[in-house]
Formats: C-alpha cells, sequence, structure tokens
C-alpha cells in the first residue's frame, strides 16, 4: 500500500519554533495531521502540529554543497563577535 | 486510605463501565502489528490504552464501593481484571465482538464512540465522584476516537467498492449489539433517578443523530434489523468471549502477583 510521505513539524511549546521531528505515510492531509499525533506526540511532546507533503518541499542536494555552503566558512565576520556588547543589553 | 462508603448499586454500574472499556481496550490490542499501516498501528493502541486507563480507575471504583467480602478483603483492580470469570463480566456485547477485518473494527468503533461521549459528557456531573472524576477525562479521549473512526468510515464508506463493500459489511455485523447499550433495567432506574448514572433515554437520540450523520456522510446504509441481542450486563457473552479472557488472564493467573 503506498501513501504519500508527510514531513512532521511539532511546536513543543507556546513561543518556539516548530521543529522536524520526522516523516509517516497517510493517505491525506486530514489523517496525515490525526497521526502526526498519534506517533509523535504521546508523551505530551507538543502544543501544534504541522504536516507537509514530502514531495513539496524542495531541498538542496548533497551535489551542490560544496558550492552552497563552503564560501561561508572563510568570513568569520559574519559572527557578531567582532565588537563587546555593553552589559546593561539585556535578552541578546 | 480513607474508608469508601459501600454503595452496591453503584459498584455495579463502574463494572459495567469499567467491563466496557477493558474488553474494548483488548479487542484493540488484538490488532498489535497487524494493522495496515505503522501510523495506524500506534494510533489503535492508543485508543487501547486510553481505554485501559479508564479501566483501572473504574474498576478500582468499583471495588471500593462494593467493599470488603466476608475475610475483608477489598478487590482491587488487578482482582477484577484478571480474577473473575466469564459470567462476572458486565461489558455490553458490542465491546466484545470479534474485531473482523478493519472495516468491522471501525464500525464497532463509531458506535462505541459515539455514545461514549454524550456518556462521558453527561457522566461529568455524576454524583459519584469517582465516576465524574474518570469522566471529566474520559469525554476529551472519547472525542478523539470519535473522530479517528469518523475519519476512516468516512474514507472508506466513500473510498473504493470494495472498502465500502467491507465498511457496509463490518457495520451489518456490529449493527444489533448497539442496542443493547440503551437498555433500562431496574439497578439503573435507581441510579438514573439518583444522578448518580446517564440516562439512556437522553444518550439514544444524541448517539442515533451523530451515527446517522456519519453514515450518511460516507454513503453507508443504516442497517434495518429487528434483532436485538442481548444479555452482556447480565454476564451472557459471546462465543469466543472465553478466549478473549483466557488472552487477558493467562499471564495473571499463571504467576500470580507478578511484576514487570
Amino acid at each position: 500500500m503506498s501513501q504519500p510521505l508527510w514531513e512532521v513539524f511539532v511546536r513543543s511549546r507556546r513561543g518556539l519554533s516548530h521543529t522536524h521531528v520526522g516523516s509517516l505515510r497517510a493517505p491525506d492531509a486530514h489523517m496525515a495531521l490525526r497521526h502526526a499525533r498519534d506517533v509523535y506526540t504521546r508523551r505530551q511532546e507538543g502544543v501544534s502540529i504541522w504536516v507537509v507533503p514530502a514531495a513539496e518541499v524542495v531541498a538542496s542536494s548533497p551535489d551542490e554543497k560544496d558550492a552552497f555552503f563552503d564560501p561561508a566558512g572563510d568570513k568569520p565576520y559574519r559572527h557578531p563577535t567582532f565588537y563587546t556588547v555593553p552589559d546593561e543589553v539585556q535578552h541578546l | 486510605m480513607t474508608a469508601v462508603q459501600t454503595d452496591t448499586d453503584t459498584a455495579v454500574y463502574a463494572l459495567r463501565l469499567g467491563d466496557d472499556a477493558l474488553v474494548l481496550a483488548q479487542r484493540l490490542c488484538e490488532w498489535a502489528a497487524r494493522a495496515p499501516q505503522l501510523e495506524e498501528d500506534v494510533a489503535l493502541l492508543n485508543l487501547a490504552l486510553d481505554l485501559l486507563g479508564q479501566a483501572r480507575s473504574l474498576l478500582t471504583r468499583a471495588g471500593e464501593l462494593a467493599g470488603p467480602d466476608p475475610n475483608g478483603t477489598v478487590r482491587t483492580e488487578d482482582d477484577l481484571a484478571y480474577l473473575r470469570d466469564e459470567p462476572e463480566f458486565c461489558n455490553a456485547l458490542l465491546m466484545e465482538v470479534q474485531s473482523g477485518d478493519f472495516g468491522r473494527t471501525m464500525a464497532r468503533q463509531l458506535l462505541v464512540s459515539a455514545w461514549q461521549v454524550p456518556l462521558w459528557t453527561a457522566l461529568a456531573a455524576s454524583a459519584d465522584e469517582g465516576i465524574a472524576g474518570v469522566a471529566g477525562k474520559a469525554v476529551k479521549e472519547a472525542a478523539y476516537h470519535l473522530d479517528h473512526a469518523r475519519s476512516w468510515v468516512l474514507r472508506l464508506g466513500d473510498g473504493t467498492a470494495e472498502s465500502h463493500r467491507r465498511l457496509q459489511q463490518g457495520l451489518d455485523d456490529v449493527w444489533p449489539y448497539a442496542a443493547e447499550l440503551f437498555e433500562r433495567d431496574a439497578l439503573l432506574d435507581r441510579l438514573v433517578e439518583r444522578g448518580v448514572a446517564a440516562d439512556p433515554a437522553l444518550l439514544e437520540p444524541q448517539w442515533r443523530a451523530t451515527v446517522q450523520a456519519v453514515l450518511a456522510e460516507a454513503t453507508l446504509t443504516v442497517p434495518e434489523t429487528t434483532w436485538r441481542p442481548t444479555g452482556g450486563r447480565r454476564g451472557q457473552h459471546l462465543t469466543g468471549f472465553g478466549y478473549l479472557l483466557a488472552e487477558l488472564q493467562h499471564l495473571h493467573r499463571s504467576h500470580p502477583g507478578a511484576t514487570w
């Protein structure tokens, strides 16, 4: 029985982002959401679920890894480490 | 532990509700590792676990309300689940109907959950605090069970010719057993009067409305039958119930007092 694959994202609590937790198979979006509830939130892992058709996810290719990511490797100045943060600044 | 006031009528009622939950949980557990897909396998056992949790609280309550036996012993949830024989179980027959194929399992679940949602809603206000406590939690669980069963009944009923045929067959198989859920007897009359039990006459129209709406949308036909099997509440069970109990009770009876 071949059913579409769905990617599952769960928000663990208010204020946090939805995080990818895994995938599952389901005939449609309605059932995918319910299966996600049953398979991935059995231990109170979440307060919100997204399911996304895996076929709709556009992913970068491993072949392009070098061109995509290596150029950022020698640019440490992009990290916010070249200035001092005043002590008074909170919640940065 | 504070002593609970003995109340034989309410004890029997708690036992009926507890046996309903326990027996249906056991039937659902038969699907473990056999469901159509992994996701549904987990979903069915989630339903079973919800029911098992309800059964534990209700059987414990039944034991407390029944009070000590002549030896001064109060029966625990384990005593009641594992050490009673067939005629002492008082679940409705619908709970023990064999699961059959997935279509029949979902038809059975729809009929049970469509009853349990108004049942637990009403019992959340029960005069018995033990039953009311279980009901407050169970009503959310039953709502999800109903949603799950409804989802599958719609998909299979309004699916392929084969899925429609199987679901209609499963529905025809289990339908006659639903009438027993709304039977009254003298005990229920007394408990409804006292505000302990839910009035079947009020549950039945809600059940019928829910079920008929789902079946209509699923393009299924409401079975017409005058056969109304009964007896579960009085300990008269279907062929096959003994096998269910054997599987349920075997470990405890072979190794009394066994723990994890």
